[in-house]
């Protein structure tokens, strides 16, 4: 299966939240590397979309939606950092 | 509600994407087709006037829904060809033989019709030109300052229908006026596939800083000096600004031409945070 | 807000009374996955069952297809909405597998190369109900289907029967595995539609 770029949900994330998380930059809990979601890889599948780290490939967070809820996961990050300016 | 003017005030390119300020806030809109035209034989270009629209920054995207009678209904994420304040949006979109939405839009989609889009979506594959009024300000005090806010120049590397994004970020360099040296590569499998190709042979007709290279994967133009080939190191390391000159890279295309194109970027010397890639699937 | 576009139909619908509720039938096979296909080769492909004593049986590829080996024809239900009906499928049912396994626990988690885990309950892998099939449709299981072997749990949705199982360990507690950790419903019955926590 075939990966995009963590840019590609910055659609969905939107609808959640007030700014553009892909642009967050968060330390992966497995390898410790620190980028942008933006760079990370996407697998989506109707199922729900999951983000990996470039470097190891561990699940750093998975966006699951319903028609009525969705779920987002940052299950392999343990912050992320905002730039305010 | 932020303004889209906003999103030329800040700094340089190379900075991280500011998350809380600059970037118009994505929403739900209704798009009119106000013009088709068949953009290559299996592709067409759309333009939109979208009711709300922020504006957007060049590199951006969009999501688009399409709703059937029955209450189906199907999202896809199309990059936008143009930037910058008002609503008028374009998108160029290839047909994909087993696609759901790219034969919709591209044989069914007609002037008068209404889409859903969402967005302006993506504030990390995106340029912005300088903005010289801050240059200028930074210089007069400090100049570190100036320096920082000096931009770096920018590689664009296409492949087939990648030129998408990067084409906004062409006309927006050039309808800036900025400076910044702006080269091109655009890899297409043949002259008949080129999409935008008079408005990116005069862009390059018209400025000394912005330089187009074109590979053809299928078949070359006659007299064409190189045979019809894929993209290969070798080819990268002669078209794209070097290492040494420290250029931003973006890159678009398949998932499968972005690997091969990255990998040899960071063999050539070119650091990883500086290459910023938009992958749209597929081999 | 959102309005019907015109002229778009998306792809047809068909209602069939196998059809759980919410599911509409499939004719192709799609893929879900959450990261990259994993290539195992069978020469070092192992599954294992694991319990609470620490006992472990496994079985490598010539062992397990050594074991007496079932005919499935199924259908399938994704929680996606796709369900494909009379699939056929060959493999090693559970019941044979669970034969001289010892243990008191009740809740299995599912491992799988790649990393991706699932849990069910054991009655729900017991009884003629859960198979580790290695053929789908005559052929042998493509990698992107989860060959060389899967878990096929049928009677759940599609999410439960895990892509290139490797290995069962059984829970004293139901715990959930990796989409269920992220929305997905702990137990998954179709006809119930439990999609979602």
């Amino acid at each position: 299966m075939q990966h995009v770029d963590g840019n590609a949900i910055a659609g969905p994330l939107a609808e959640f939240f007030a700014f553009d998380v892909t642009t967050a930059v968060a330390r992966c809990n497995g390898c410790g590397s620190v980028a942008e979601l933006a760079r990370a890889m996407v697998y989506t599948s109707p199922a729900g979309s999951v983000l990996r780290c470039a470097s190891c490939e561990q699940v750093l967070a998975t966006l699951v939606e319903s028609d009525d809820r969705a779920w987002i996961g940052f299950s392999g990050v343990s912050a992320i950092e905002v730039r305010r300016r | 509600m932020s303004d889209a003017s906003t999103a030329t005030a800040t700094s340089a390119t190379s900075e991280p994407a500011p998350a809380l300020a600059a970037m118009p806030r994505a929403g739900w809109h209704v798009a009119t087709v106000v013009a088709t035209r068949q953009e290559t034989a299996k592709a067409a270009r759309l333009e939109l006037d979208v009711d709300g629209w922020p504006g957007n920054a060049a590199g951006q995207h969009l999501d688009l829904r399409l709703t059937a009678p029955d209450g189906y209904t199907v999202t896809r994420s199309y990059s936008i060809a143009s930037s910058g304040p008002g609503t008028r949006v374009v998108l160029a979109v290839d047909k994909l033989p087993d696609g759901e939405v790219s034969p919709f839009l591209v044989d069914e989609v007609r002037v008068g019709d209404r889409l859903e889009v969402h967005g302006p979506l993506g504030a990390f594959f995106v340029w912005r030109p300088v903005d010289r009024g801050a240059v200028r300000a930074a210089g007069d005090g400090a100049g570190g300052a100036a320096s920082a806010l000096r931009a770096r120049p920018v590689q664009l590397i296409a492949g087939g229908s990648g030129i998408v994004p990067l084409f906004a970020m062409a006309t927006a360099h050039a309808e800036a006026r900025d400076l910044t040296p702006f080269r091109m590569l655009y890899s297409v499998r043949t002259p008949d596939d080129l999409f935008f190709a008079e408005e990116l042979m005069a862009l390059a007709a018209a400025s000394d800083v912005f330089r187009l290279d074109l590979v053809y994967t299928r078949r070359t133009p006659d007299g064409w000096p190189n045979l019809a080939g894929r993209v290969t190191r070798a080819a990268l390391a002669a078209a794209v600004l070097p290492a040494t000159e420290r250029p931003i890279v973006y890159v678009c295309g398949s998932t499968g031409f972005v690997e091969r194109v990255a990998s040899w970027l960071i063999e050539l010397g070119h650091d990883a945070r500086d290459i910023r890639t938009e992958r749209f699937g597929g081999i | 807000m959102s309005f019907i576009t015109r002229g778009f139909s998306g792809r047809g619908h068909e209602r069939d009374e196998r059809l759980p509720p919410g599911q509409t039938l499939a004719h192709d096979f799609p893929v879900l996955s959450a990261g990259p296909t994993p290539e195992i080769d069978t020469a070092e492909w192992e599954f294992s069952i694991a319990t609470e004593t620490g006992g472990v049986h496994s079985w490598n590829w010539e062992q397990f297809m050594a074991l007496p080996i079932e005919e499935v024809d199924t259908d399938i239900h994704c929680v996606t909405h796709w369900s494909k009906l009379g699939t056929s499928w060959r493999g090693v049912s559970l019941d044979t597998l669970f034969e001289d396994v010892e243990t008191q626990y009740e809740y299995v988690m599912a491992h799988s190369y790649g990393g991706y885990t699932t849990n069910l309950a054991l009655d729900d892998l017991l009884d003629g109900k859960a198979w580790i099939a290695f053929e789908f449709d005559g052929e042998p299981l493509d990698p992107e289907h989860g060959g060389p072997a899967r878990l096929l749990v049928p009677h759940l949705y599609f999410w439960k029967s895990a892509k290139w199982v490797r290995g069962l360990v059984m829970m004293g507690e139901d715990e959930p595995g990796f989409w269920e950790q992220n929305g997905y419903h702990l137990h998954g019955d179709p006809w119930k539609e439990e999609r979602y926590w």
